[in-house]
């Protein structure tokens, strides 16, 4: 248990959260590995983890059909995965929420992987804990959604 | 009236042959020069040199050379325009006017103790060359030493090899990235600011030199910003116009700067009035 | 004969005969000698065998968009304002070469451009103009570089300058602090006087050559009512401009003023002719252009006068980086009336007005500057 709270205190995501509410997250948190070409996520399934990677790197991936996979992005140590079960997707709420992307460990993965319905649940029920935790996903997603556009922009493409 | 009598004419080109040729990438190219004076060409990384092409016109290209090496003098092209495709064209033995060196430099002394993070995207490695060559081989003279590169894609990459290479050292960290890829590809695909995020570096002891696309360089500053890297430890590299390099035809004109004598290196906090003013 | 040299900066009385004998003994030096001259309904800038080759009893009429020649009532020499030309092209020509190129066995052989050997004579220089030249000398030979061709033109220029009598409709030099009378940059400087006495002249010594050039024309001393003409011929044209420049502050006024609307509003009127940057007597962009002979065994390099209003001014690879009006004519006249200050330490406007003169759509950079000026809120 300590040591889980510790690693949860370690990771960037959480860094400078209460200790309180580390202790809080400990019970929906378990430790996870991956080896090379496992999937984390699976585009359809229904999303379950909220992951916090530790170590080693995976990719994002959407399956295209023709072009197989195509790779969006690499996401490695510090970063987090999988956000679908936050439900602010905007998808029915009487269906269980999906992953819309594949993630797929490149490197032998170590992460944390915290129970997404645990998770909400437990956002709900502390709205102090709810709030913290939604502004640091929402500066991900804008911080994310600002690498889109820029890659987006394909800068790097010769002018005609 | 008296004036001065000047002392050279800086828009008549001296003439070196090409040594060599690179090919980067199937626009891309590399040529190395012996330089045009016996004595060697000396310049400071970070510089610009116009280039002629015979009866084609001349371009203002960065020198992506060793300034360790000044009998050589290596700058790296890309083919986009009438003059850089018809130098495409040249083999080694052919001639290119050259003059310069023009404009500013990187802040390399400025950077001594320091975390010096280069910060390439596309081909604005190959301005950054000179600097991290000799990053490398004065690496005492600085704390980390990091290299971060984005490319287009995995078939993108200017200088693969050296960053390679430069990547096998123990003292420097290097991380390259690509804007996208297929699953063949095992790096990183991500933006070059992304790296920037999570790179290990002191942010109130670091001096950051970009040059990429001005787009790219916004989006660093702003992941810079974000690390807590101050404006005056910034610096980029601006593109503009050129046509003397000397800052008597007016072309390179940004704000009240001429980026071929004011720049094409700035520091951050002196243009940064001009940076986000659309059309300047 | 030898008459008496005056001493530099002194005054001395010149009869409209003496002003004829001095282009004479000009030419006799070897000097080209440039003035105005009444040429396609307009004064404009060419060689004078003498006197009755200036715009004799010509005056003119300048307005936003407007230019007319005048017959005088009276053989005023100078009793107009300034042309489209300024002295510009004698020094930065619109079109030179830079230097020919030929193929040889061991890679090209370079023929540079020898320099400009001529001994030139300015006649008739407004203050405007003599500004003019200093912010272009401080251009092209005041900095780190110093431009050759440039210098070698510049080189012994002997300049009869003129005291402006004649402001026009569109002039505004007094606001801009350069004019009308000559302050400096001339060896002779004159002024006309048309009554009170014969057409006569009040000749300021401004160098030795000057002295030296008067000494071999007669000429008389200048009384105190002469001198007291001549101050009143600058003193009413002083009070004559028809335009007027507020200064104040002129630099951060434009730096934050940026995003204006007025910029979008001067566009919608802004033709992007060139015809502003081509008149200025300061404007010192320029291209150039490369040729070779159809075998392509010789090749040549042109530098050719440029505009900021040109689309291409700004072409980078894939695009010009100002490709509307609004943001060329923002970077035309924040050059001229603000980042000037920073590049040379002085204004890039001498108030001569030919960019209003000459504008197709009369376009007022002093209306525009106004314009800028009436929204911002005073501290």
């Amino acid at each position: 248990m300590d040591d889980l709270a510790r690693l949860l205190a370690a990771h960037p995501f959480l860094d400078g959260l209460g200790r309180a509410h580390h202790a809080v997250l400990v019970g929906c948190t378990k430790n996870v590995r991956f080896q090379p070409g496992q999937f984390l996520l699976r585009e359809g399934e229904e999303a379950r983890t909220f992951y916090l990677l530790r170590a080693g790197r995976a990719s994002l991936e959407v399956h295209v059909p023709g072009r197989g996979a195509v790779r969006v992005e690499t996401v490695g140590a510090g970063d987090v995965l999988g956000l679908s079960w936050t439900r602010l997707d905007g998808a029915d709420p009487s269906l269980p929420p999906r992953v819309h992307l594949d993630a797929r460990a490149l490197d032998p993965v170590v992460a944390l992987a915290l129970d997404g319905a645990c998770l909400y649940r437990k956002m709900e029920a502390d709205h102090e804990l709810g709030y913290v935790l939604m502004k640091r996903l929402l500066a991900l997603t804008y911080h994310r959604l600002e690498r889109v556009r820029l890659q987006r922009l394909d800068v790097y493409k010769a002018s005609p | 009236m008296t004036t001065p009598i000047p002392l050279f004419d800086p828009m008549v080109p001296a003439f070196a042959r090409i040594s060599r040729v690179d090919r980067e990438l199937p626009d891309v190219f590399t040529w190395h020069l012996a330089a045009p004076s016996g004595a060697g060409f000396s310049f400071a990384p970070g510089q610009f040199n116009m280039l002629y092409a015979f009866g084609a016109g001349e371009v203002p290209i960065s020198i992506s050379g060793d300034p360790n090496r000044p009998e050589e003098l290596v700058h790296t092209i890309r083919a986009v325009g009438a003059v850089t495709r018809a130098m495409q064209g040249l083999r080694k033995g052919d001639t290119i006017g050259v003059r310069g060196p023009f404009g500013s430099a990187w802040p390399l002394a400025e950077a001594r103790d320091q975390d010096l993070l280069f910060v390439a995207g596309g081909l604005g490695v190959a301005p950054l060359r000179p600097a991290i060559l000799h990053a490398l081989a004065a690496r005492s003279l600085y704390r980390r030493v990091i290299v971060l590169a984005g490319f287009r894609s995995p078939a993108d990459f200017i200088f693969r090899k050296e960053l390679e290479r430069w990547r096998s050292r123990f003292d420097v960290t290097v991380e390259v990235t690509v804007d996208r890829a297929d699953t063949s590809f095992r790096g990183t695909v991500a933006v070059v600011p992304a790296l920037i995020a999570e790179v290990e570096l002191d942010p109130a002891a670091t001096v950051a030199l970009l040059c990429g696309p001005e787009v790219m360089m916004r989006f660093a500053v702003r992941e810079l910003e974000r690390r807590g890297v101050p404006h005056e430890r910034i610096h980029v590299s601006m593109e503009r116009s050129m046509k003397c390099g000397v800052g008597f035809c007016g072309h390179c004109q940004y704000g009240p700067t001429f980026v071929c004598k004011d720049g094409p290196v700035y520091r951050f906090d002196r243009i940064e009035r001009l940076f986000y003013v659309r059309e300047i | 004969m030898v008459h008496p040299r005056p001493d530099i900066n002194a005054s001395v009385l010149l009869l409209r005969d003496g002003l004829a004998s001095l282009l004479q003994h000009l030419r006799d030096d070897g000097y080209l000698v440039v003035g105005p001259t009444v040429r396609d309904g307009a004064i404009v800038h060419d060689q004078l065998r003498g006197i009755e080759d200036l715009p004799v009893g010509v005056g003119d009429e300048q307005a936003p968009g407007r230019y007319r020649l005048r017959r005088r009532a009276d053989q005023a020499l100078f009793g107009y304002a300034v042309g489209p030309q300024s002295h510009k092209r004698e020094f930065f020509p619109p079109s030179i070469r830079l230097f020919q190129l030929r193929r040889g066995a061991g890679g090209p052989v370079l023929t540079p451009e020898p320099p400009i050997d001529r001994k030139l004579a300015l006649i008739g220089v407004r203050s405007c103009e003599l500004q003019a030249i200093a912010v272009q000398d401080r251009v092209f030979v005041g900095g780190h570089h110093v431009d050759a061709d440039y210098a070698s033109r510049r080189r012994g220029v002997f300049v009869v300058a003129v005291n402006c009598g004649e402001p026009s409709g569109t002039c505004f030099c007094a606001s801009m602090g350069t004019g009308p009378r000559a302050s400096g940059g001339f060896d002779l400087a004159l002024t006309e006087l048309l009554s009170g006495g014969p057409h006569r002249f009040v000749v300021e010594v401004g160098s030795a050559a000057g002295a030296d050039l008067l000494a071999r024309v007669e000429h008389a001393p200048a009384s105190e009512a002469d001198h007291a003409a001549a101050s009143a011929v600058t003193a009413a044209a002083t009070a004559n401009m028809g335009r007027h420049m507020d200064t104040r502050d002129i630099k951060s006024l434009f730096y934050a003023n940026q995003e204006h609307p007025r910029w979008a509003q001067v566009a919608e009127r802004c033709l992007g002719c060139t015809n502003c940057t081509l008149v200025c007597p300061t404007c010192f962009c320029s291209t150039t252009v490369d040729t070779t002979d159809l075998a392509g065994a010789t090749a040549t390099r042109e530098r050719r006068w440029d505009s900021c209003f040109t689309l291409d001014h700004s072409y980078v690879h894939g695009g010009s980086v100002r490709p509307s009006l609004r943001a060329r004519y923002r970077q035309w006249l924040t050059h001229k009336l603000a980042s000037w200050i920073d590049q040379y330490g002085t204004s890039g406007c001498v108030g001569c007005g030919r960019c209003i003169t000459w504008c197709p759509v009369g376009i007022d950079i002093t209306e525009e500057a106004a314009a800028l000026r009436a929204d911002v809120p005073v501290a």
